[in-house]
């Protein structure tokens, strides 16, 4: 697995920089590993060959030569060349002037697009408008219900006729419906079909010319393989989406195929789901893609999210601690709680560049969110002297504590015995000295 | 299973096969060159081989032909077919168990096609088979997932055991030993929640209604079969690892074969974590859920 394929780039090109100069040879190899780590990210086959074809011209250009630093000038060029691929900024969906607004939502079978349906709506009723969906999958057992109970979870409007019209009818029906009730919005959730079922295609091509939607959305799957190219240009050619929504991106998939995709159809990508909940779907950011579909974390997201939680005087007094080793474990807590505010731990590690290996790490040692909990309620047992002196911890201290929390003095003793590690490694880090991340993650344990 | 022939399979492969066959025809192994095995690497990756089994199987015919084992092309399209199948570890459902009933549980990410797979499954234990089946449906997560159940059931004619939707999934696989055990009926077929592999309280939660399972009635869950979506890349891999991890799963169905997505991601799956395929989906179809065949498979990869 290409964890950091600016580590291995980094690593094939090393003599390189004792030379100084980049030669076609050394552009070749590191051609090789970033063709090997977009094809571990399910980027089409086509799109590699062509990406690669561009960024080794780049490559064998002037200033890379005279760079200090190869690899990180090699990455660098990947980065740029890709951003530049998935293309600019997202936009907002077409808004209808006046009058209804419709958004037809289309896709595979299990790409997610009930789901997202609901999403979108919230996301749309967060910003006040009225919004309706109508069910036109009539074909998946249990579909109409499921868009029922997911619009009111949205505070939508489900309009419904059951699975015997067929649905450009019920299509038709329930834009004439929105008019006269006068929403802003309606989507549209429609079957689950193949690209290449003619007789559905041609179904969705009428549903289209009944409702004249403003958007069409192609619901896709980020775990999509090298078939994204054939799906996206199939209903490109046969419904002409407007924009692609991104689904099931709170996986670990890089999501390749949101570029092949983008490479093939030219067709933006608008919107991105992260998670379970109706309210994670999120504007995409094609930046943050490019670097997660090389496996370099998505260190934008991150801050954003940090900012989110963090304040700022707040941080500056956290640093002066960590240099003065006056960290305690009830600043310890405090941080804790504020990463975790971010997200469950896992998505929140997968985000940071470098954390891959800590992350399976974490995996094979149960580092979850329970841990945290245990943690947790292991310094809540502490009283606040405990808590800013570890060190006087004595044996019927750990026994009170763990009885309190309902751990085993062994559990108290390792928090004591890695804080204190721990607090030693951050003042390290503070002074600009990077530890490894794999002591880190052993100094948290 | 409704027994052999894959002529379904061939026919519905035909897409799959017109694609590949762009790639490789009959007269691409005529003349061996290097621009020839580039372009079989190519046909590999583009049917989500993945780079690693790829590597392999091109690396591994390249010899055959360079030690002049196989040199005709008929010979090494045969040979390479081998190698193709030779990734795969087949398998067969265990659905014997003394004492009675047999536990099948099917896990998944969101989407693949876990429910539908499950209706078409009980459908042909009971049909085909003439075997008495009850469904549970411990997806209790998914809006309108036990409706979704419960018309596979109608039609299926089976009984179902549901839980409330939000309830516990456990207690929902319990209820279904219990009440297959005290109508002597033969398979319990198990439905869970839709999950992404990297939610760990998810997983967790999947590991504990298997351990509930297990509880109750001794061996079971017989069989845990995880169900892998054909257009899925190299993610799948990750998503078998992780699934395997926490429930031990004892083979993998492959569906959504009827598109144009050709699903060499479960070839890379046995090959990297040796768990065998056991069943494909070939179309919407309740005949369309097959028992896996490596060569056919392999052939219908590679084309006439």
């Amino acid at each position: 697995m290409f964890d950091q394929l600016s580590d291995r780039l980094q690593q094939s090109l090393s003599e390189v920089r004792s030379r100084g100069t980049l030669n076609e040879g050394d552009v070749e190899v590191a051609m090789r590993e970033i063709r090997l780590a977009l094809l571990e990210a399910d980027v089409n086959f086509k799109v590699v060959k062509s990406f690669v074809a561009s960024v080794k011209e780049r490559c064998l250009g002037a200033d890379v030569l005279e760079s200090l630093d190869p690899g990180q000038q090699v990455v660098k060029i990947v980065n740029e060349e890709l951003a530049a691929l998935m293309g600019g900024a997202s936009r907002d969906l077409a808004m209808a002037s006046s009058g209804t607004t419709v958004i037809l939502m289309a896709g595979l079978q299990g790409s997610g697009k009930t789901t997202a349906c609901a999403k979108l709506a919230k996301l749309m009723a967060k910003d006040g408008k009225s919004v309706a969906l109508v069910a036109c999958d009539t074909q998946r057992p249990g579909a109409v219900e499921q868009l029922v109970t997911m619009g009111e979870r949205a505070g939508a409007d489900v309009y419904e006729q059951g699975t015997e019209p067929a649905p450009p009818e019920i299509a038709e029906w329930g834009l004439k419906r929105a008019r006269e009730e006068r929403k802003d919005v309606l989507v549209v959730d429609t079957a689950g079909r193949l690209h290449v079922d003619e007789e559905l295609m041609d179904e969705l091509a009428e549903i289209k010319k009944r409702t004249k939607p403003h958007d069409v959305l192609l619901v896709l799957d980020a775990m999509t393989g090298q078939d994204a190219v054939n799906v996206a240009e199939q209903f490109s050619e046969q419904a002409e989406f407007d924009g692609v929504l991104l689904t099931k991106l709170d996986g670990d998939a890089r999501g390749g195929a949101a570029l092949s995709v983008k490479a093939v159809t030219g067709k933006p990508i608008l919107y991105a789901s992260t998670g379970e909940k109706i309210e994670q779907l999120e504007r995409f950011h094609p930046e943050r893609m490019a670097s997660r579909i090389l496996g370099m974390g998505d260190v934008m997201s991150l801050i954003e999210k940090a900012e989110e939680v963090s304040d700022e005087k707040e941080a500056a007094e956290l640093e002066r601690k960590i240099r003065k080793q006056e960290f305690t474990l009830e600043d310890f807590l405090k941080q804790m709680r504020q990463v975790r505010k971010m997200g469950p731990l896992q998505n929140v590690l997968g985000l940071m560049p470098g954390m891959g290996k800590a992350m399976k790490q974490m995996r094979q040692a149960d580092m979850d969110d329970g841990e945290l909990d245990r943690l947790e309620a292991i310094i809540l047992s502490m009283t606040p002297a405990e808590r800013a002196r570890p060190e006087m911890i004595d044996g019927s201290r750990r026994k009170r504590i763990a009885q309190g929390s309902g751990t085993t003095v062994t559990g108290v003793n390792q928090l004591v015995k890695q804080f204190a590690q721990m607090k030693k490694l951050m003042a390290q880090l503070a002074q600009g000295k990077m530890p490894d991340p794999q002591q880190l993650m052993k100094g948290m344990r | 299973m409704a027994g052999g022939g894959f002529k379904r399979l061939r026919e519905s492969l035909q897409r799959s096969r017109e694609a590949l066959s762009a790639e490789i025809t009959s007269s691409l192994f005529d003349k061996l060159d290097a621009a020839a095995f580039e372009r079989i690497e190519e046909a590999l990756i583009m049917a989500d081989l993945g780079a690693p089994a790829t590597a392999e199987v091109v690396g591994r015919l390249e010899a055959d032909v360079e030690s002049g084992s196989v040199s005709e092309g008929p010979a090494v399209r045969e040979r390479l077919v081998e190698l193709l199948a030779g990734l795969a570890e087949v398998g067969e459902l265990r659905l014997e168990a003394d004492p009675g009933p047999a536990v099948v549980m099917v896990v998944g990410v969101n989407g693949t096609g876990k429910t539908t797979t499950i209706g078409k499954l009980a459908l042909d234990l009971k049909q085909e088979r003439g075997l008495d089946v009850v469904l549970a449906a411990a997806d209790t997560y998914r809006a309108a997932a036990i409706e979704q159940l419960e018309a596979w059931a109608e039609r299926a004619g089976t009984d179902i055991v549901r839980g409330s939707p939000g309830g516990d999934a456990g207690a929902v696989i319990f209820d279904a030993i219990e009440a297959a055990e005290s109508r002597g009926a033969d398979v319990v077929v198990a439905d869970t929640a839709g999950r992404l592999h990297t939610h760990g309280n998810l997983m967790d939660e999947l590991a504990k209604v298997r351990r509930v399972a297990a509880k109750r009635l001794e061996g079971a869950p017989h069989e845990t079969l995880i169900v892998i979506d054909a257009t899925t890349g190299q993610n799948g891999l990750r998503q078998a690892q992780a699934f395997a991890d926490a429930v031990d799963v004892t083979g993998v169905v492959l569906t959504k074969l009827d598109g144009t997505a050709k699903g060499g991601i479960a070839l890379a799956i046995s090959r990297e974590l040796q768990i065998p395929v056991k069943l494909i989906g070939v179309g919407e179809g309740i005949e369309d859920l097959r028992p896996f065949d490596s060569r056919e498979f392999a052939e219908a990869l590679v084309g006439e």
